[in-house]
């Protein structure tokens, strides 16, 4: 079939792209529900000389925490020490709290703020953890994320993922905004706008790169940007379809979604648009693939077996492999994203008239649902494996939340205006 | 016949490029190959030669949208006479092209919804290539669940969401 000729789309639409300078729109808010089964109550004493700076940092490093779900705050009102000489111990003991962080800072010449944080331990009377660091003023917010970080990685032995970003698409009327902030909803920033859709955006392993899918020239294409130049380039534009983009472990390469071929069948694709190659061959549909997190197999979604289900396939080389079907309960589980430990992934699973997101062990095969929500979608794991952000709805409304992986706690992030959905949970900021 | 269907079919052309009496109900079309009455003659004896065909409410071919079920790209029964007259058309009328633009409802994964739209595009396509339409006349895609016509949240939006839309080149 020839016939993409120009006459072919007579009607013209005008698209708009921004290129966007300034930051826009209010941060996303966030509403928390529920909490974990043990919270380690934690007491954060407002740093020595902090209510001087533009930006206050116990207060970032308490809200990070508590939207963990794993810790619950004790008020230090009345008590101020800044030192360990300065600690009484009793005095915690007596509030409750496990865990005590203390620290300072420090205005230098040119706007530089000296910061000093202690983790100690109550029970024991023990230093845990001390940090210091010189930041620009500019970059509390972010110095506030690596304690908690800090903190929450001492406490309970998980990465932190508080200094990482997310990324998702903001609906605004006909405007499709695709949008970068910092995992706590502050610092929104626009990638990329355009009156047509955007969808499926997901990060490259080290952090400096999203690929998307636009619907910009009519039809689904994906792009590789990268974030600090704001360069793209069109990695599949071929005949056809375009979409579902997945990045490899290594970054070298990505699973694409063509019809190039006939039906939605999966390629790989080098991340410069090279060397493309057949994945996988079904008469089928299949989509959504999800790397495994030692490049050797992708799970994906196929109707190949007459309903939509999770299958994995490992990568050899040849043309066709044989694919596995992972999913039995229900009539429609599909886009799955492969947990960063390689031993479950998350999905999405029909429940007679809902959609939910659901967890499924790879060795146990054991499914859990983590939502009872009606319409949930994309959900995509945090690099520790121990929150799932996913798109919901709110009263009509597209919104983002998050659930903890044991289903416990959950968090709302919505937009003032407008429909947030597509979320993706960017890499480890240590892994850039 | 094909012969001087091409010269009619030029002759039509210079009609409109002057502007004459060529009636375009409701269409603009600035393209080739689909003039108005064109295939009315040829196809549907009993529709008054100066109604294009395409846009006669009382014509089959007026109606452009083939409904599917939840999650799936076979075409029902009850649309195959109208695949079937389109694909009869296109085969009448060489020059003729079609976009047929899959859709889906808003349920469930929009990756899912995208390839899903595009096997129901697909699926019409192959019914209509199967009734004679030529491979090259036709081209399929998918707009997913991205362009919804109705924009409830209810099954009355998803059964309207879940179609598949015969466009004529020009329209």
């Amino acid at each position: 079939m020839q016939i993409r000729s120009p006459e072919f789309f007579p009607y013209v639409l005008v698209l708009f792209l921004w290129l966007i300078g300034t930051p826009a729109h209010a941060a996303l808010d966030i509403e928390i529900f529920g909490g974990g089964a043990t919270q380690i109550p934690i007491a954060i004493v407002p740093f020595a000389a902090e209510e001087k700076l533009s930006q206050g940092i116990t207060p970032v490093v308490a809200a990070d925490l508590q939207r963990s779900g794993l810790f619950r705050m004790v008020d230090p009102a009345g008590l101020a020490p800044h030192e360990p000489v300065e600690v009484v111990y009793s005095e915690w003991i007596n509030r409750g709290a496990n865990a005590l962080v203390i620290g300072s800072t420090t205005a230098l010449p040119g706007g530089q703020v000296a910061v000093r944080v202690r983790l100690l331990d109550v029970a024991k009377q023990v230093q845990l953890a001390s940090y210091t660091e010189t930041v620009p003023a500019g970059q509390l917010r972010a110095a506030a994320h690596r304690i908690a970080d800090l903190i929450y990685e001492k406490l309970t032995g998980d990465a932190g993922v508080f200094s990482t970003r997310i990324a998702y698409v903001v609906k605004e009327g006909k405007k499709y905004s695709l949008q970068v902030a910092d995992a706590d909803g502050f610092n929104a920033q626009p990638v990329i706008e355009y009156t047509e859709p955007i969808i499926s955006p997901v990060w490259s392993p080290d952090g400096k790169q999203l690929a998307y899918v636009s619907f910009e020239n009519k039809k689904p294409v994906v792009y590789v940007q990268t974030l600090a130049t704001r360069t793209r380039k069109a990695v599949a534009n071929f005949r056809g379809s375009n979409s579902a983009p997945a990045w490899s472990p290594d970054g070298k390469r990505l699973a694409v979604v063509l019809s190039l071929m006939g039906g939605s069948q999966i390629f790989l694709i080098n991340a410069d648009g090279s060397g493309l190659q057949r994945f996988t061959q079904s008469s089928g549909i299949d989509t959504e693939p999800s790397f495994s997190p030692d490049g050797q197999s992708i799970i994906f979604t196929s109707d190949r077996g007459g309903s939509p289900q999770i299958y994995r396939m490992q990568i050899t080389g040849r043309p066709s492999g044989t694919a596995e079907r992972l999913t039995f309960e229900g009539s429609y589980n599909v886009s799955p994203d492969y947990s960063r430990d390689g031993k479950s992934f998350t999905f999405i699973h029909r429940n007679g008239d809902k959609f939910n997101v659901a967890t499924q062990d790879l060795a146990t095969r054991q499914v859990q649902l983590l939502t009872d929500s009606k319409f949930d979608e994309s959900p995509s794991f945090a690099p520790n494996g121990r929150i799932i952000l996913y798109a919901t709805e709110v009263k009509g409304r597209g919104i983002l939340s998050a659930v903890s992986s044991d289903g416990r706690t959950r968090q709302q992030l919505s937009t003032q205006a407008g429909d947030v959905r597509e979320p993706a949970w960017g890499p480890l900021p240590r892994l850039q | 016949m094909k012969k001087i269907f091409g010269v009619l079919l030029i002759s039509l052309l210079a009609a409109c490029a002057s502007q004459t009496t060529q009636p375009t109900p409701e269409v603009e079309d600035k393209s080739i190959g689909t003039q108005p009455g064109m295939g009315s003659g040829a196809t549907t004896g009993e529709a008054a030669p100066s109604l294009n065909p395409l846009t006669d409410p009382n014509n089959i071919l007026s109606k452009r949208s083939v409904y599917f079920d939840f999650d799936s790209y076979v075409v029902k029964d009850e649309y195959r006479s109208l695949v079937q007259a389109h694909a009869q058309y296109l085969r009448d009328n060489g020059n003729a092209r079609v976009l047929l633009q899959g859709n889906a409802d808003e349920r469930g994964s929009r990756e899912y919804n995208l390839a899903l739209g595009q096997r129901r595009a697909d699926a019409v396509k192959h019914a209509m290539t199967l009734s004679g339409a030529k491979e090259s006349q036709v081209e399929s895609v998918s707009l997913g669940e991205e362009k919804p016509r109705a924009t409830g949240h209810d099954e009355s939006s998803w059964a309207e969401n879940r179609r598949t839309d015969i466009r004529y080149q020009g329209e």
